[in-house]
C-alpha cells in the first residue's frame, strides 16, 4: 500500500494531515468513508479491515490512540459506532479525539446520533463532514456555526 | 429542531435502502440490486426525459450501491447533468456522486470543469462552496491547471463570505500540496497571511493550515506571520473562557486554532523580535499555569480540549529548545500526568517526555520520574502505554541510572510482549555497552539477555558480545568463567551454547587452573550441548575442539576421537563433514609450533560503530518490521559483522556451495587409456559389474513387477575403501559416505554440485536432461598431491534398473577415463543416459538421477489444468503430502525449486496467489506421463501440503517423496 510514513520525532510531514475518516460498526460494516489520500479501491478496502481489526479489540482501559502502519488512528467508540480518525504519528492526539466528538455535533443535527440516521441519510453526512474537515484539515470548530449552514442547506430544495 | 426523517424528500431512496436492509442473504441483496441497476439504466435509457428530482434520486441510488461495494459503470452524465441544476440538493447530489466516483473520462471532466467554473462565477456562496468542495475532495491535476489561479483571487476578494474563505483557502492548500508549479505566487500571497488577524475565527481556522503549509516550502516569504500568529494566540489564550462564544468549547476558547498557531510557529525558530518574543514566553507560561488551575468542568471534553493546548505547547517548548526554566515547567507538568488517571494522559506523557529526555536543560529533570515510569513498565495494561515507558527509560538512561534501568528492562523482558521483545533487547543491550563502566557487567547483562530471551537475540548482539570480549583483555576471564557457569544450566538457549563456545575456544585457558573447570571438564561440558545444537552452532563447536587441541594438548586424543566418529566424518552436512575432516588431519599433521600459529587467538576487531544501534534504528524506521523479516541488511551493518565472523579457527573452510571442482572450467581432455592393472586400484570407486549397453524397453505387462524396489544395496558395498597405497596420514580414513537419501534430496532439484568428497577424492556432477535423454559428467578431482594410478570408475545397475534406465558411458570402446590422475588434478567422464521406463530407484544410491530429471514442462492455461486435473481424479493417481517445513518459507525460492524440479510454473491457476501449480510430462521412451501438481504453503502453521496427480500410481508417489523432502 502506498502510505507513506515518516519517522516518529521528525517534523510534520508534507502530506495532509487527515489521511482518512472512518465510521464503522462493532460487525465491521463502514457507515462512512471520507478519503483525503488516494488509494484504489482495494487498498481502501485492505484499510477498512485493519482498522477494524486493530480498534475493536481494544477495551476502555486502553488509549484512544493506535499505531497503525506508519500512522495512527485516533478513535472513539460512541454506542456500537467506532469513529476512527488517522493521522501522522506526531500529531496532535487530543485535538483530533475532541474533533471526533465536536463532529458528533450530528447529535443535534439528526436528532440523536444512530447507525440508522447514517444509513439513511449517507448523502447528508458527506456534507457534514465537508463542513468540519476540508482536504484533511479542519475546517470550521463551531458547532453553532455548523449547525446554522446545515439548517440553511436543509431549507434549500 | 426540524429534525431530518429518514432519507427526507427521497422516499424511493429510502423505500430502496429498507428493501436492501432486509436482505436476508448476500444474493437476495445481489438480486434487489440488480433489478434496481436495470430499473435505473431503464429510466436513463428510455425517451421521457427524466425531471431533476428523478435523475438526483436515481443518482443517489447508484451512489449508495456503489458505497455498497458494487461497481457502477453508468450515470456519470446524469450526474454531471445534475450539476447544472439551479436547485441546491441536485446539485449536492451531482457533486458528491463526481467527488465519490471520480472518473479520468476527459470528455466528463470537461463538462465537470464547466460546471465547477459556472458555480465559482455564480456569486451564490453555497454554491461555490459545493464548487470549492468539489475540487478539494478530486484535487487532480486536471483541476489544477482549470482553477489553480481562480481560487487564490476568491480568498482574498473583499466581497467573498467567510464560508467561501474558509473552503476557498483549504481548496488552494489541496491544489497546492498536489501541483505546487500550478499556484502561481504573487501579491495575494501577503494578504493570506494577514487572514490570521481576521475576524471570523472559522477563516482563521482554514487559514492557519493553509500557511503553515506555504511556509514548509517558502519560509523567508512568510515570516511575517509570526508576529501575526503570536498575536492571535495570545488573544485567544488571555481570554476569557465565554470571550469567544461560538468558538469555545467546554469553556476552552478555541482549542483547534490555539493547536494549529502553535504548529504553525514550530516551523520556525524562537521570534528574533524581543517584544514578539516575551508574548509569546507569556503566552506560554499561561498556558501552563492554567494548567494548574482548577478544571472549569468535569467532563472529559474539557481537560482533553485544554490539554490538547498544552501538549503543543510543550512540544514548541521543546522544539525551541532554549527555555530551560519553560522546559523544567513542562517536564514537571508531564510528570503529574505520569500518574493521571486517564491512561490517555499518561501515554502522551511517556511519549512527550521521551523527547524532553534529549534536551540539555530538562534531562535532569526527567530523570526524576525514574521509579514513576519504571512502575508504569510494570503495571500498565495497554501495551503501547508500556512500550512508551520502555521507549522513555531508554531515553533518559545514562551513566548514573544504568544499572537501574538495565536491570529493570530486563526483568520486563521475562513478561513482556511478543511485538516488542526484540526491541527491548536490542535497547538492553545497547544501553548496556554505552554505559558499562566494568564490563563484567555487561557481559553478565548480555548473558543475561540470552538466558531470559534467547530466541529474541538477534546476531548482531551475540556478535557484539564476542567484539567486545575478545577486544578488552580486562574481561576475558571474567567473561570465561561465566560462560562456562551459565552452560552448567540443563537447558540453556543455542545462543548461549555459541557464545560459551566461542569464549571458551578462546578463553578457556584462563580458567583452567581450577580444577571444576579443567579442560576436560569444558571440553565435555561443551560436548554435552553439541548434539541438541543446530548445523550452525555445531560448526562452531567443532572449531571450538580443534582451538581446544591447541590450548590444551591433554584433549587431543578425546577430541580426535570425536571428530572421527561416523557421526562427524560422514555427517550429511557438508559443512559439518568438511571441518571436521581438516580440523582432524590438522590435529595429526601439523607440528605443534604450526597448530599454534594457525589456531592462535583472534586478533582484536577493529572499533567501529555498534551494529546494534543501527538496527535499532532501522526497526523504528518505517516498515522495519518488514525489512527485519526478510533478513535484508543495509551494506555497512554487513561490514561491521564482517569482522566479527564467529568462526575461531584461522583454518580456511570452503564454503559448501563453492565450485570445488571448478564445473565451470573446461575439464582435462581425456587421456588415452591405459593398460589397467586388475588389482591395485587405489580408488575404485563403482565396484561392480560394468554397464551393459542396449537394453531394450520390457514388456508392458512387466510393469507392476519391475517398480518393485531393487534389493538395497548396501552403499557401502558399491563404494570400495580406498586403499591406503598414498598415504595420506597415519588415520584410517573411513568412507565419509554422506546419507545416500540425503544426498539425493539434495539433486532433485538441481543438476549440478558434489557427488561425493572425502580426503582423497572429489567427485563432482553436472547433468543435462532432454526428453528421456540425459547426459551426465562426472569430476573426478584428486585433492592428494600424489597421483593415482589405475583410476577406474564404472557404473553400477543395481537390480532390474537396466531396464529402466539404459547408461552408457560415453568414450567407447574402453569406458575408462584416465587411468592416472595427477595430485591435484580433475578428469571428466561422460555417463549418456536413456529413461526407458519410469523408475523409483535411481541408479546407484549416490548418482543423483531422479526420475524428475525427465520431465518436460508444460504451459497450459487454468482451464486445462482444471479439465486435467479432474480426469486424473481416481484415487490411486493422487500422491498427497502434508508436511512441516525444513527451511523458510520464501515463494521466490520454492519457485525456484519447483522450476529446478523440472515442471513448468503455471500463474493464475490456483485462485489462492500463495499456492504453486505445475505440469509437466515425465519422457521415458515406452510412455509419457503427464504430471500436475500444486503446492500450498501455510505459512501460519509452517507446513505445506504437496499433491501430485499423475497417470501412474507410483510415479505420483514418488515424485510426491521426492519434493516433499525439498521445502
Amino acid at each position: 500500500v502506498r502510505l507513506k510514513g515518516q519517522g516518529k520525532r521528525c517534523k510534520r510531514s508534507e502530506g495532509l494531515e487527515i489521511r482518512f475518516i472512518l465510521i464503522q460498526n462493532r460487525a465491521g460494516k463502514t457507515r462512512l468513508a471520507k478519503w483525503y489520500m488516494q488509494f484504489d479501491d482495494d487498498e481502501k478496502q485492505k484499510l477498512i479491515e485493519e482498522v477494524h481489526a486493530v480498534v475493536t479489540v481494544r477495551d476502555a482501559k486502553h488509549t484512544n490512540f493506535v499505531e497503525f502502519r506508519n500512522f495512527k488512528i485516533i478513535y472513539r467508540r460512541y454506542a456500537g459506532l467506532y469513529f476512527c480518525i488517522c493521522v501522522d504519528v506526531n500529531d496532535n492526539n487530543l485535538a483530533y479525539l475532541e474533533a471526533i466528538h465536536n463532529f458528533v455535533v450530528l447529535n443535534e443535527y439528526f436528532h440523536n446520533v444512530c447507525e440508522l440516521d447514517l444509513v439513511f441519510n449517507f448523502y447528508k453526512v458527506y456534507t457534514v463532514v465537508d463542513e468540519m474537515f476540508l482536504a484533511g484539515e479542519i475546517r470550521e470548530t463551531s458547532q453553532t456555526k455548523v449547525l446554522k449552514q446545515l439548517l440553511m442547506l436543509q431549507s434549500l430544495e | 429542531m426540524p429534525a431530518v426523517s429518514k432519507g427526507d424528500g427521497m422516499r424511493g431512496l429510502a423505500v430502496f435502502i429498507s428493501d436492501i436492509r432486509n436482505c436476508k442473504s448476500k444474493e437476495a441483496e445481489i438480486k434487489r440490486i440488480n433489478k434496481e441497476l436495470a430499473n435505473i439504466r431503464s429510466k436513463f435509457k428510455g425517451d421521457k426525459a427524466l425531471d431533476g428530482y428523478s435523475k438526483k434520486k436515481y443518482v443517489c441510488k447508484l451512489l449508495f450501491i456503489f458505497l455498497l461495494g458494487h461497481d457502477i459503470d453508468f450515470g456519470h452524465m446524469e450526474a454531471v447533468n445534475l450539476l447544472s441544476s439551479n436547485k441546491y440538493t441536485e446539485k449536492q447530489i451531482g457533486y458528491l456522486f463526481i467527488s465519490v466516483l471520480v472518473n479520468s473520462n476527459s470528455e466528463l471532466i470537461r463538462l465537470i470543469n464547466n460546471a465547477i467554473k459556472n458555480d465559482l462565477a455564480s456569486r451564490n456562496p453555497t454554491f461555490m462552496c459545493l464548487a470549492l468542495h468539489c475540487i478539494a475532495n478530486v484535487g487532480s491535476r486536471e483541476m489544477g491547471e482549470a482553477f489553480a489561479a481562480d481560487i487564490p483571487r476568491i480568498l482574498v476578494a473583499g466581497d467573498s463570505m467567510d464560508s467561501v474563505k474558509q473552503s476557498a483557502a483549504l481548496c488552494l492548500l489541496r491544489l497546492y500540496k498536489a501541483s505546487p508549479d500550478l499556484v502561481p505566487m504573487g501579491e495575494w500571497t501577503a494578504r493570506v497571511v494577514h487572514l490570521l488577524n481576521d475576524q471570523h475565527m472559522g477563516v482563521v481556522t482554514a487559514a492557519v493550515s493553509l500557511i503553515t503549509c506555504l511556509c514548509k516550502k517558502n519560509p523567508d516569504d512568510f515570516k511575517t506571520c509570526i508576529s501575526l500568529a503570536v498575536s492571535r494566540l495570545s488573544r485567544i489564550v488571555s481570554s476569557a473562557s465565554t470571550d469567544l462564544q461560538d468558538y469555545t468549547y467546554y469553556f476552552v476558547p478555541a482549542p483547534w486554532l490555539s493547536v494549529k498557531l502553535l504548529r504553525l510557529l514550530q516551523c520556525y525558530p524562537p521570534p528574533e523580535d524581543a517584544a514578539v518574543k516575551g508574548r509569546l514566553v507569556e503566552c506560554l507560561e499561561t498556558v501552563l499555569n492554567k494548567a494548574q488551575e482548577p478544571p472549569k468542568s468535569k467532563k472529559v471534553q474539557h481537560s482533553n480540549a485544554k490539554n490538547a493546548i498544552l501538549f503543543e505547547t510543550i512540544s514548541l517548548i521543546i522544539h525551541y529548545d532554549s527555555e530551560p526554566n519553560l522546559l523544567v515547567r513542562a517536564c514537571n507538568q508531564l510528570g503529574q500526568f505520569l500518574q493521571h488517571r486517564e491512561t490517555n494522559l499518561r501515554y502522551l506523557a511517556l511519549e512527550s517526555m521521551c523527547t524532553l529526555a534529549s534536551s540539555e536543560f530538562s534531562h535532569e529533570a526527567v530523570k526524576t520520574h525514574i521509579d514513576t515510569v519504571i512502575n508504569a513498565l510494570k503495571t500498565e495494561r495497554d501495551v503501547s502505554v508500556r512500550q512508551r515507558a520502555a521507549d522513555l527509560l531508554y531515553a533518559m538512561c545514562d551513566r548514573s541510572n544504568a544499572k537501574q534501568i538495565v536491570s529493570e528492562m530486563l526483568r520486563y523482558l521475562e513478561t513482556a510482549d511478543y511485538a516488542i521483545r526484540e526491541e527491548i533487547v536490542l535497547k538492553v543491550a545497547i544501553l548496556a555497552e554505552k554505559y558499562a563502566v566494568d564490563y563484567s557487567w555487561y557481559v553478565d547483562t548480555i548473558l543475561n539477555l540470552i538466558r531470559i530471551a534467547g530466541d529474541y537475540v538477534s546476531e548482531e548482539v551475540w556478535y557484539r558480545v564476542l567484539q567486545i570480549v575478545t577486544n578488552r583483555d580486562d574481561v576475558q576471564g571474567y567473561a570465561a568463567k561465566t560462560v562456562f557457569e551459565a552452560l552448567q544450566a540443563p537447558a540453556c538457549h543455542e545462543n548461549m551454547v555459541k557464545v560459551g563456545g566461542y569464549i571458551l575456544g578462546e578463553f578457556g585457558n584462563l580458567i583452567a587452573g581450577d580444577p571444576r573447570s579443567s579442560p576436560p571438564v569444558q571440553f565435555s561440558l561443551l560436548h554435552s550441548k553439541f548434539h541438541l545444537c543446530s548445523v550452525a552452532t555445531r560448526a562452531l563447536l567443532l572449531s571450538t575442539y580443534i582451538k581446544f587441541i591447541n590450548l590444551f594438548p591433554e584433549t587431543k586424543a578425546t577430541i580426535q576421537g570425536v571428530l572421527r566418529a561416523g557421526s562427524q566424518l560422514r555427517n550429511a552436512d557438508v559443512e559439518l563433514q568438511q571441518r571436521a575432516v581438516e580440523y582432524l588431519t590438522l590435529s595429526s599433521v601439523a607440528s605443534t609450533d604450526v597448530l599454534a600459529t594457525v589456531l592462535e587467538e583472534m586478533p582484536p576487531f577493529p572499533e567501529r560503530e555498534s551494529s546494534i544501534l543501527a538496527k535499532l534504528k532501522r526497526k523504528k524506521g518505517p516498515g522495519a518490521a518488514s525489512a527485519l523479516d526478510d533478513g535484508r541488511r543495509d551494506p555497512s551493518s554487513n561490514d561491521i559483522n564482517g569482522g566479527v565472523e564467529p568462526t575461531p579457527s584461522t583454518v580456511s573452510t570452503p564454503s559448501p556451495s563453492a565450485d570445488l571442482l571448478g564445473l565451470r572450467a573446461a575439464p582435462p581432455p581425456a587421456a588415452p587409456p591405459a593398460s589397467a592393472g586388475a588389482g591395485n586400484l587405489l580408488v575404485d570407486v563403482f565396484d561392480g559389474p560394468a554397464a551393459q549397453p542396449s537394453l531394450g524397453p520390457t514388456p508392458e505387462e512387466a510393469f507392476l513387477s519391475e517398480l518393485e524396489p531393487p534389493a538395497p544395496e548396501s552403499p557401502m558395498a558399491l563404494l570400495a575403501d580406498p586403499a591406503p597405497a598414498a598415504d595420506p596420514g597415519p588415520e584410517d580414513i573411513g568412507p565419509p559416505i554422506p546419507e545416500a537419501d540425503e544426498l539425493l534430496n539434495k539433486f532433485v532439484c538441481k543438476n549440478n554440485g558434489v557427488l561425493f568428497e572425502n580426503q582423497l577424492l572429489q567427485i563432482g556432477v553436472k547433468s543435462e536432461f532432454r526428453q528421456n535423454l540425459g547426459r551426465m559428467y562426472l569430476f573426478y578431482g584428486n585433492k592428494t598431491s600424489v597421483q593415482f594410478q589405475n583410476f577406474s570408475p564404472t557404473v553400477v545397475h543395481p537390480g532390474d534398473l537396466q531396464t529402466h534406465i539404459l547408461s552408457g558411458l560415453g568414450q567407447p570402446p574402453t569406458k575408462r577415463v584416465a587411468a592416472q590422475v595427477d595430485g591435484g588434478a580433475q578428469v571428466q567422464q561422460v555417463l549418456n543416459i536413456e529413461c526407458l521406463r519410469d523408475f523409483l530407484t535411481p541408479p546407484l544410491l549416490s548418482l543423483p538421477v531422479t526420475i524428475n530429471k525427465f520431465f518436460q514442462p508444460t504451459e497450459m492455461a487454468a482451464q486445462d489444468f482444471f479439465q486435467r486435473w479432474k480426469q486424473l481424479s481416481l484415487p490411486q493417481q493422487e500422491a498427497q503430502k502434508i508436511f512441516k517445513a525444513n527451511h523458510p518459507m520464501d515463494a521466490e525460492v520454492t519457485k525456484a525449486k519447483l522450476l529446478g524440479f523440472g515442471s513448468a510454473l503455471l500463474d493464475n491457476v490456483d485462485p489462492n496467489p500463495e499456492n504453486f501449480v505445475g505440469a509437466g510430462i515425465i519422457q521415458t521412451k515406452a510412455l509419457q506421463v503427464g504430471c500436475l501438481l500444486r503446492l500450498e504453503p501455510n505459512a501460519q502453521a509452517q507446513m505445506y501440503r504437496l499433491t501430485l496427480r499423475t497417470s501412474k500410481e507410483p510415479v505420483s508417489r514418488h515424485l510426491c517423496e521426492l519434493l516433499a523432502q525439498q521445502f
